[in-house]
């Protein structure tokens, strides 16, 4: 298929409204690209891809036999978001990270909301990533929630949803880079004519954002990033944000707390560090504090971070909004903290453990997905429409077993964009995921994110590791707008 | 530093400078073969006996001929000393310090191990000397984006002193080829074939030319003493031990002379002996024996270089 008989079928497509009819905001990249031809954009693709082999922009799949490292497919043609859009977004990320951040520092202190009945105390003591020893902990800032990539999709009718907020270890942010860069190179023409918001200041950011957290007086603060090692999925991001902020990037064996102190060890012997933005999960932390078999971790590190003598990103414990039944929850936080009503809306959830909501669940497999509470990477879900009935049996029976563990959601019609498909352009469902940073005193938001879309014909899993892959993701600058601003002012 | 990315950066110098040397092996004797008289068998068991692995070769593959040597040495990724499996560490290597080194020498590494990968099966045997010449090149491209890219600083000292310790290493195992590799008989030592031999020899270590520009004569001793004791040759022993000893001040701070641990102390040691020896008293001792004591010391260098820098406890 090509760009002129293109056709977004029923669902909402990002760049065109109908058949041969784009979108305001894309009219000219489709122009653009309706010139090129297809054979052009073809060839254009497989030097962006040699382009990122070259670089070595990897993931790795776990349990993969064919070696641990994979390319994240990526798609020359981009997503686009118009400028009135993104500032909707923007605003709505801002007030839901404003009211979790809220959230995390009340139930580890007073544990108001609980109190006020908004939320059953149940939900959150048998949520796992609630973490008693951060009980009482006051972070610098009363910051918990420093680097967020919540995964946004739209539904058939161009509707936003927040799907999941991952304010735990996100990632994805290094591809958003490259990807950037890749496109420029290939394509520098176009950004010209459209005003793509630039993406480079992303590491300036977020180290700004750590050098806030360094205990006060420090003149010269030691920043790290804490990885797992080259065989977790995410290494080739961790490395590339050390390299970008000009930070170390340590692993567990590299820290061991001495004196009180978390440090390092070097070829000049130890050296303190006071603010690790660790990409190993809450569990893997501190043996001593968490699990005790955790080689990934460093011993006592947990107490120190206590004493306030080293500041983590993101604090240890946020993973208690991560989970699924807590989500159902936060537009009422929202309400309960800042007496506003959210911009963005949450995907109707449907919690297992609730009676009536576990009845309806049971009797509607078949037009529900249902999740694992504390699943990530598309694991351990059921899409009703999809599945056998085997299948849906057996998702009944976990159901049955452990309410607790299982949501259920409606199946949502997510949105597509047009896609380079084996030299035909074809629609490819998508997601959406902006990068937040807290600073304490100002939240951020990216300006744009991660497109991850689903490259089987049909599939709505976007997972890196279940075959998805990336597109740039262009928000616009409305030029107009602002020039009507600066006119009005006068 | 981190203690973990001093190691990580010497360690990916020293194996990327090791399949360079596993080439320039295979090269020379390929080219020792080809000029030997058409009745002499060929010989490929002195490849294995230099690489000390000849119990592993034996149990893997049993007869030393061409193909068993050939596939051993290079596309063998179960070896660790194998030309693949050098530039697979040497690519984790650069993969756990991609933010210490330069883009462009990570590019290197990645595109040089892409290029052994996709090379690796059933490559054909005429094929074969561009791909060793192929190496080469792959690694005198990493050594020359590292020096033109990365800040010449501490890291850098590592990753130049793990290569400098490595050439060093190897280019007793390259002598040692032709201390294996027999001639027919006692009769043929000094004849042209003889010659033609040590003149092999020098090609592999890329000495030829530079060899005749100061000796002019292809005479056993002289290559001998160029190779081992010429204080300018960038291939030969003194050198690259004289280099590694400035790097490994540089990383110290402590003048050369002096010693802070016991690193420069052998080291230090070494090189001065070196400074002094004549290359009479390197044939009067008996070459062979000569480069044994060396690659023993050069590895006590590196031991030590391990417990002093990388292994740092915890006080």
């Amino acid at each position: 298929m090509s760009l002129e008989s293109y056709d977004p079928e029923e669902f909402y497509d990002e760049l065109f409204v109908a058949k041969g009819e784009p979108r305001s905001q894309a009219a000219s990249l489709i122009q653009w690209m309706q010139n090129l031809g297809i054979e052009q954009l073809e060839r254009h693709r497989q030097t962006a891809e040699i382009a990122l082999y070259k670089l070595g922009v990897t993931f790795n799949v776990y349990n993969d036999e064919q070696g641990v490292e994979k390319i994240f497919p990526f798609d020359i043609i981009p997503r686009l978001i118009s400028s009135q859009e993104w500032q909707y977004l923007e605003k709505g990320l801002k007030q839901r990270i404003q009211a979790l951040n809220l959230f995390l520092n009340d139930i580890y202190s007073s544990q108001q909301i609980i109190q006020d009945g908004k939320i059953p105390s149940e939900v959150i003591n048998t949520a796992p990533g609630f973490l008693k020893p951060c009980i009482g902990i006051e972070p610098p800032n009363k910051v918990w929630c420093h680097i967020t990539g919540t995964d946004l999709v739209r539904d058939g009718d161009g509707k936003w949803y927040v799907l999941e907020d991952n304010l735990r270890v996100p990632s994805g942010i290094s591809y958003v880079l490259e990807n950037r860069r890749v496109m420029k190179s290939t394509f520098p023409d176009i950004f010209q004519t459209m005003a793509v918001k630039p993406v480079d200041e992303y590491p300036s950011y977020l180290l700004e954002t750590l050098l806030n957290l360094a205990p006060p007086h420090l003149p010269d603060p030691t920043v790290v990033v804490l990885t797992p090692g080259i065989y977790n999925s995410a290494y080739y991001e961790h490395s590339f944000l050390a390299q970008q902020m000009g930070v170390e990037l340590v692993e567990g064996r590299d820290l061991v707390v001495v004196d009180g102190y978390l440090q390092m060890r070097t070829t000049k012997g130890l050296r303190r560090v006071d603010v690790v933005y660790r990409r190993v999960d809450d569990d893997f932390l501190d043996p001593l504090t968490f699990r005790a078999d955790s080689l990934l971790g460093v011993p006592g590190l947990i107490e120190v971070y206590q004493q306030g003598k080293v500041a983590l990103a993101n604090a240890p414990g946020t993973g208690v909004a991560d989970d699924k039944v807590v989500y159902a929850y936060v537009p009422d936080m929202i309400r309960y903290y800042l007496g506003e009503e959210p911009l963005l809306a949450n995907v109707p959830t449907y919690l297992c453990w609730r009676k009536s909501d576990r009845e309806y669940v049971l009797q509607n497999l078949d037009k529900l997905v249902v999740k694992a509470a504390n699943g990530a990477g598309g694991y351990g879900m059921l899409i009703g429409n999809r599945a056998t009935p085997t299948e849906r049996e057996d998702f009944a029976q976990k159901i049955i077993a452990q309410p607790r563990n299982y949501i259920a959601q409606p199946t949502l019609s997510l949105s597509r964009v047009p896609t380079l498909m084996g030299g035909e352009i074809e629609g490819r469902h998508v997601d959406l995921r902006p990068y937040i940073l807290h600073r304490g005193d100002e939240i951020y938001v990216h300006p744009g994110g991660l497109t991850r879309v689903a490259l089987k014909k049909g599939s709505l899993v976007v997972n890196s590791s279940q075959g998805g892959g990336s597109k740039d993701t262009w928000v616009l600058n409305n030029m107009n707008s602002e020039f009507g601003v600066r006119s009005s002012e006068l | 530093m981190l203690s973990r990315v001093a190691n990580s950066i010497y360690w990916l110098n020293r194996y990327i400078e090791r399949a360079e040397n596993v080439a320039r092996f295979v090269d020379v004797n390929v080219n020792l073969i080809l000029d030997l008289p058409a009745e002499i068998t060929q010989q490929w068991q002195p490849l294995v006996s230099i690489t000390g692995d000849v119990r592993l070769f034996k149990n893997r593959y049993g007869k030393a001929n061409a193909e068993n040597v050939i596939q051993f040495l290079t596309f063998d990724s179960d070896y660790p000393n194998s030309i693949i499996s050098c530039l697979q560490v040497a690519r984790e290597n650069a993969r756990s310090i991609r933010e210490i080194i330069s883009s462009e020498m990570w590019e290197e590494v990645n595109s040089f191990y892409l290029m052994v990968k996709e090379a690796s099966p059933g490559k054909q045997r005429d094929g074969l000397p561009k791909f060793f010449e192929q190496v080469r090149m792959a690694s005198h491209r990493f050594a020359g984006v590292m020096d033109a890219t990365m800040t010449h600083n501490e890291g850098w000292h590592f990753g130049q002193m793990g290569r400098l310790l490595e050439r060093a290493d190897k280019t007793t195992r390259l002598l040692d080829v032709k201390y294996f590799v027999l001639l027919p008989s006692a009769q043929w030592v000094g004849t042209p074939l003889d010659q033609i031999q040590w003149m092999s020899l020098l090609k592999s270590a890329s000495a030829y030319e530079m060899y005749r520009k100061c000796q002019h004569r292809i005479i056993p001793s002289s290559v001998v003493e160029f190779l081992i004791l010429n204080r300018q040759f960038p291939r030969s022993i003194h050198f690259c031990l004289w280099q590694a000893e400035r790097c490994l001040h540089e990383i110290t701070n402590t003048s050369i002379g002096t010693w802070c641990n016991s690193a420069e102390r052998s080291l230090g040691k070494l090189c001065s002996q070196l400074g002094y020896l004549t290359i009479d008293d390197i044939v009067e001792s008996g070459l062979h024996e000569f480069l044994g004591d060396m690659q023993s010391s050069i590895n006590g260098v590196g031991n030590e270089i391990y417990t002093t820098f990388f292994a740092v406890d915890n006080c």
